[in-house]
């Protein structure tokens, strides 16, 4: 069971990434050019999935919107684990006025929305990929920091640091060989929702043209640009959600699975 | 000069200055053995930390301890790492979680080893499967290469073991070190150590709520209650000439041998009663 999770989850986090990495090298159609003759095409040969109101081939549109939202996904999960992780660590290993100050700031900053932050960050620094990539990275430090400090608690609590005291481990040490890998399985699952979710808020943002500009294709904007042929064209909006839906699925799958590969105590019992 | 000093060491814990360990003071030699025999929150283990300088930080410590020369109370962290794990170590009570799950046990040992040496990777590899064989694992190689979830209890403690000896620590601290393993294992585990702390001549502070395990592997025995020292002695005082009234209930209940059938068993309460004063803690 928890394995065909892992399965399942991989192959539709790699579809994701095939499709992305195939855009690059090939796609169908040019996913910019406008041909005005090919309008609302219904899927079927050449056109697989269609085309749009502009005339362009929607496969290819989604191919290359696979792009943008794996490079949101990684910067964005990655920022956020970058800053949220070692500020974890760090309050949940020091604990008294450092755990104070850092979680603390975290429940601020938890009250921010990404989606708030950055319709913000649109406004002042101009819409673009990279104020989606920064708004939604920071919105998840705090998860990230919560997380991670919890787990580094209960690491610090256990006999096995105490040990590692009594053997002459210095707190960096303990941080390095035995709260990192054994919060390590947390913040798996941590990153797979979190991307899951940066993808959400990622679509979120281009659908309101607060992410990604055009011309360059998202799911996001291709939802919004199906919006007006809802009635002559329906399959167009559902190309688009569906690939958004099965990223989200692919993620939330792969991080329970994760979780269960990364710790050894459940892997023999797979 | 002996190895360990300890005088008048008094802990008191958090803000209500609760008294963990009163006044206590005791000596070992090198390569010398004492038993520490109280009951739960009788100030042992609080103790044992103390020598190692791990108590907690709402700890108020005064008194002195001296190891190897050392004054433990005096020293900062840098200086207790170097002491740690290579003067002194200690063998904890819970072999489950005395041992990190996400490591192999090969490596935790080895970890000990390559704080406190420089040695080669090859090399440390070696004297580890040696230090696990010396501890009576069958298969060294194959244990050093499992995870603590593929071993049994018995198997854990020896590792735990290999772990505080693999420096040749001048003193081993050893927590309640079979209370978590059956009778039978028990028994082996003892005589292993016991073995092993002859063989590599180290000092032992031995730990235990249970008198018997400590007279496998201790001449000298320290009772201690409500984190005061009631007495000390060799075992053999201790079992024929008790002198304060717990220890004689200590020595009633342990003499399982010498009931009638069908007789009621002997507590503790028999010969000792809490007083007021600690019943109001």
């Amino acid at each position: 069971m928890k394995r065909a999770q892992l399965v399942i989850g991989c192959v539709l986090v790699g579809l994701v990434v095939v499709a992305a990495l195939l855009s690059l090298v090939w796609t169908p159609f040019d996913p910019l050019e406008v041909v005005p003759g090919d309008r609302l095409q219904p899927p079927g040969w050449p056109h697989l999935m269609g085309t749009d109101g502009f005339g362009i081939d929607v496969l290819a549109r989604l191919l290359v919107g696979a792009q943008v939202t794996l490079v949101v996904g990684v910067i964005s999960v990655g920022l956020a684990a970058l800053i949220g992780v070692p500020l974890g660590l760090w309050a949940g290993q020091v604990g008294g006025w450092a755990d104070e100050l850092v979680m603390r700031t975290a429940d601020v900053f938890y009250a921010v929305p990404a989606l708030l932050l950055a319709m913000l960050f649109a406004s002042v620094f101009g819409a673009s990929t990279f104020t989606a990539m920064a708004a939604i990275g920071l919105a998840s430090i705090p998860a990230f920091a919560r997380v991670s400090r919890a787990g580094t608690r209960q690491v610090m609590a256990t006999d096995f640091v105490l040990a590692a005291k009594a053997s002459g481990t210095s707190s960096w040490g303990i941080a390095r060989r035995h709260i990192a890998p054994n919060i390590a399985p947390l913040i798996g699952v941590q990153a797979s929702v979190g991307f899951a979710l940066a993808i959400l808020a990622e679509a979120a943002l281009s659908y309101l043209g607060l992410g990604t500009q055009r011309p360059t294709p998202t799911w996001g904007n291709m939802l919004h640009d199906a919006q007006q042929y809802i009635f002559i064209s329906p399959l167009q909006a559902v190309w688009p959600g569906l690939a958004i839906a099965v990223a989200v699925l692919g993620f939330n799958l792969l991080g329970d699975g994760l979780r269960d590969y990364l710790d050894p105590r459940l892997r023999e019992l797979a | 000069m002996s190895l360990l000093e300890v005088r008048d060491l008094t802990v008191r814990f958090g803000r209500r200055q609760i008294v963990a360990v009163d006044g206590l003071s005791l000596s070992l030699a090198k390569g010398g053995r004492l038993g520490v025999i109280g009951e739960s929150g009788s100030g042992k283990t609080v103790t044992a930390l103390a020598v190692l300088g791990l108590l907690p930080a709402n700890a108020v410590v005064s008194g002195s301890i001296e190891l190897a020369g050392r004054p433990i109370t005096s020293l900062n962290e840098a200086g207790l790492a170097k002491l740690r794990g290579n003067v002194v170590s200690m063998v904890f009570q819970e072999p489950m979680t005395a041992l990190d799950p996400t490591m192999r046990v090969g490596r935790q040992v080895a970890e000990v080893l390559r704080l406190h040496t420089s040695a080669a990777p090859g090399k440390a590899r070696e004297q580890v499967v040696a230090m696990l064989n010396e501890v009576g694992l069958p298969d060294p190689g194959r244990v050093a290469m499992s995870y603590p979830h593929q071993l049994s209890g018995g198997q854990r403690q020896r590792v735990v073991m290999a772990m505080a000896l693999i420096n040749a620590p001048d003193l081993v601290i050893c927590d309640e070190p079979t209370t978590a393993l059956d009778v039978t294992v028990q028994a082996k585990v003892l005589a292993k150590l016991d073995q092993v702390l002859n063989l590599s001549g180290a000092a032992c502070l031995f730990i235990s709520h249970d008198l018997a395990v400590v007279s496998q592997v201790c001449e000298q025995v320290m009772v201690m209650l409500d984190g005061k020292v009631v007495e000390t002695g060799t075992v053999a005082d201790l079992f024929n000439r008790p002198q304060h009234p717990y220890t004689k209930g200590l020595v009633a209940t342990s003499r399982l041998d010498q009931m009638v059938p069908g007789q009621r068993l002997p507590v503790v309460e028999d010969f000792y009663h809490p007083d007021a004063e600690r019943v109001g803690r």
